[in-house]
């Protein structure tokens, strides 16, 4: 098996041309960046403002976990057959279907991120005579920021892999390698794929982690190390 | 906290997840559900496991059999829209199911590739030779489904194609569309074929995978231009209902595909042959074309409905 | 309509399918993951290789997963035990981040103080540290419990029938309808699942108002 693999990555047609790596793991993050994009643009807008102002928790939270039941090969071919898009439109339902996966993560990591400031830390920059634009952009943003991440990560995990659908209605990605052997049950190709798949997920994923602890202010980072 | 860690409990530092896992999957949460137990049936006489490829006319096929078997008394379990051939063939060599309806060109070429037989007897015959021990095949039927290249009559008249032979000629690169398996298979009329039957070169073909089994996403894709060609079963009503124009195939790269029942030997017995082959007798084109209709047209009628009325139509049950 | 009418035998069936899939690997999950998580809360290699491992796992394709675990298991590769082991699996891996991180979150002095009280580690564990993970791993279980039941479907690709099986078949023949249902009963699962979770966490916890505020974090 390993040495199977070994030879499907050694095969240097594997790495040039439409069906190659390279131009696979390219489509599979642009599908990937496009959805967690527009999802940021959802999400972080309305996070934040939950968090500032706390309103409207309870009916994001029932939102959240209703969107997550959602089954993604279901809203998937729903959207392809409704919106009776051609072939060359099959990115919209692809990006709709996985925007939705991306949403609840980032909106949590925006709202809780906020909630967990301090009262007193909001309190104080309101009473040293801050505006709201400041409170929330020089207090509450910076202080957010690791937490807001952390759905991020959560988010781009979850993209990452599910972005193999995308191959189920006919587009390309790195999820090309499942479905064409699955037709034809090559297990080598399986399996390249997947690894290739969770490589990218985990490089992602420690790459954010590394910007998360980055973005951790300074005066956080002390106090935290304190407390544990 | 970390002082508190007893050297005992680093044992589980070489703890994964696996063997645990592999603990709980040896009692089995399904041993009560009989449609999961296909591999437990005991041999000829027994229940059988009838299954199916992923598309509508081999899952009502597949109900034709079973039905026919139940109304001769037999147990039947019923594995559905399994995947591709690889998949259940795989499935029938290790038992999980017993008998599935097949098509006797591409069933040839998968154990054959090199198989050039043209006519639907000298077909039969070859595939008799090719076939693996352990499978037997039932009488085959007049029925036929095959792959089949399609444009719209557009693209037929501006480009004057009417047939596979005049592809090499076509100027530009030729968008096609199909079930992924085309691009995958060196057997059987995918790309591979095109090429060396009818000389369309590799590079000149640009094709779009789609998992829908011909079906509408393959047809829409043909019909609205994204694709020139599309290789769609020639047993699809929209075939005619777009106005498409089926490309001829004078070198036969499609080889004849007559329904025939694949059975695995141990679960063969004289019963089961002979409810199965009185289906076989009276299936013609003209009836799964019907059948599909019914499947994938206003009335959406499920396999098991599809199957029950063509048999009490036929006087099978 | 009249189609959801006449195929009700159908959608029934497919429903039980569905749920014998998802139940026993959300039930297991939690069963395999608290202990799990527990133990290895005060061995931080071990832990460090149960939440690794679990992260690992979370980003295999779903598809993948099912195709080659015939090939670990021994089974038959149309074996419902394929899909279940890796929803069960999937529902581990979350699970497992979520124990421990409501192990690591109870203050040691609620520790010290039952010690002190003379409680046994096997009691404390009991009657103090699952109390007080309660909450947030609940909340973990609803999280597992939906994603779960949407992730089941992708079995109708490999053959395992589901709630799925509407939507290959639905998609095959652009049959709009079908696949609403399927997806229409995945959520309505989901909904009776959570709030039968939801009510046991009440039963077994009425402490717990946190498990409202618990649940809106997750």
């Amino acid at each position: 098996m390993i040495a199977a693999l070994a030879q499907w990555f050694g095969d240097a047609s594997r790495w040039a041309g439409a069906d190659g790596i390279p131009q696979r793991l390219v489509e599979h993050l642009a599908y990937s960046a496009l959805a967690l994009a527009i999802a940021a643009l959802i999400a972080v807008p309305l996070g934040l403002w939950i968090g500032h102002t706390g309103k409207g928790e309870r009916i994001v939270v029932l939102l959240s976990s209703g969107l997550r039941s959602l089954p993604t090969l279901g809203l998937l071919t729903f959207l392809v057959i409704v919106l009776d898009v051609s072939l060359g439109q099959v990115l919209i339902p692809v990006t709709v279907v996985l925007t939705i996966l991306a949403v609840p993560p980032l909106l949590a990591g925006c709202y809780s991120g906020l909630q967990a400031v301090p009262r007193e830390v909001v309190q104080a920059a309101v009473a040293g005579g801050h505006s709201t634009t400041q409170v929330v952009t020089a207090v509450e943003l910076p202080n957010a920021l690791p937490m807001m991440i952390a759905g991020l990560r959560s988010a781009a995990l979850q993209v990452l892999a599910t972005t193999s659908v995308a191959a189920y209605v006919g587009l390309g990605g790195l999820g090309r390698y499942l479905f064409d052997a699955l037709g034809v049950q090559d297990y080598t190709k399986m399996l390249a794929g997947a690894l290739l798949i969770c490589a990218l997920a985990l490089l992602t994923d420690g790459l954010l982690a590394l910007l998360q602890r980055l973005l951790t202010p300074a005066g956080v980072r002390l106090e935290r190390a304190r407390n544990h | 906290m970390a002082n508190q860690s007893l050297p005992r409990r680093s044992l589980l530092a070489g703890l994964t997840l696996a063997p645990l896992l592999g603990a709980c999957s040896s009692s089995d949460p399904f041993a009560s559900n009989p449609a999961a137990t296909g591999s437990g049936t005991s041999g000829a006489g027994g229940p059988v496991t009838v299954g199916s490829a992923n598309f509508p006319e081999s899952e009502i096929i597949g109900e034709l059999y079973a039905q026919a078997l139940e109304a001769k008394g037999r147990t039947v379990q019923r594995r559905m829209q399994i995947g591709a051939r690889e998949v259940y063939l795989s499935a029938l060599a290790e038992g999980s199911i017993d008998l599935i309806a097949e098509y006797t060109g591409n069933l040839l070429g998968y154990y054959d590739k090199s198989a050039t037989p043209t006519g639907a007897d000298e077909v039969a015959e070859a595939l008799a030779a090719a076939l693996p021990a352990e499978f037997a095949l039932l009488d085959i039927a007049q029925a036929e489904d095959k792959d089949s290249y399609n444009v719209t009559a557009e693209f037929s008249t501006k480009h004057g194609i009417t047939s596979l032979a005049d592809l090499a000629g076509y100027p530009g690169t030729l968008r096609i569309g199909g079930n992924p398996e085309l691009a995958q298979r060196d057997y059987g009329p995918g790309l591979v074929g095109l090429t060396r039957v009818y000389g369309v070169p590799a590079e000149r073909m640009a094709f779009t995978p789609i998992s829908d089994g011909g079906g509408p996403l393959t047809i829409r894709a043909l019909a609205k231009g994204d694709v020139d060609l599309a290789n769609i079963f020639s047993t699809t009503p929209a075939i005619k209902e777009q106005g498409f124009v089926t490309l001829e195939d004078p070198k036969h790269l499609i080889t004849p595909q007559n329904v025939v029942p694949l059975v695995a030997k141990a679960k063969l017995d004289d019963d089961l042959a002979s409810a199965i082959n009185a289906v076989q007798r009276v299936l013609t084109t003209d009836d799964l074309l019907a059948m599909n209709g019914r499947n994938a047209g206003d009335e959406k009628a499920q396999p098991r409905q599809i199957a029950a009325d063509w048999l009490k139509s036929k006087g099978l049950v | 309509m009249t189609w959801v009418w006449t195929n009700r035998d159908l959608i029934v069936g497919l429903t039980a399918q569905h749920l014998l899939l998802a139940l026993p690997s959300i039930v297991l999950s939690l069963l395999l993951a608290v202990p799990l998580a527990r133990l290895t809360l005060r061995a931080p290699a071990a832990r460090r290789l149960l939440l690794g491992t679990s992260s690992v796992l979370y980003a295999i394709p779903s598809l993948a997963l099912f195709v080659v675990l015939p090939g670990v298991l021994g089974t038959g590769i149309l074996d419902p035990l394929n899909v279940l082991v890796a929803l069960t699996l999937y529902a581990m891996a979350l699970m497992v981040r979520t124990a421990s991180e409501a192990f690591a979150a109870i203050e040691p002095d609620v520790l010290l103080s039952a010690t002190a009280q003379g409680h046994g580690r096997w009691q404390r564990f009991v009657a103090v540290e699952l109390p007080q993970a309660g909450p947030a791993i609940l909340a973990g279980l609803r999280v597992v419990s939906a994603s779960t039941l949407s992730l089941v479907s992708v079995g109708a690709l490999i053959g395992v029938q589901s709630l799925g099986t509407l939507f290959t078949e639905g998609y095959a023949r652009g049959f709009l309808l079908e696949i609403a249902v399927g997806i229409v009963a995945t959520v309505l699962l989901a909904v009776a699942l959570d709030l039968l979770i939801l009510g046991i966490g009440r039963a077994t916890m009425p402490w717990a108002g946190i498990v409202q505020r618990a649940g809106a974090v997750a």
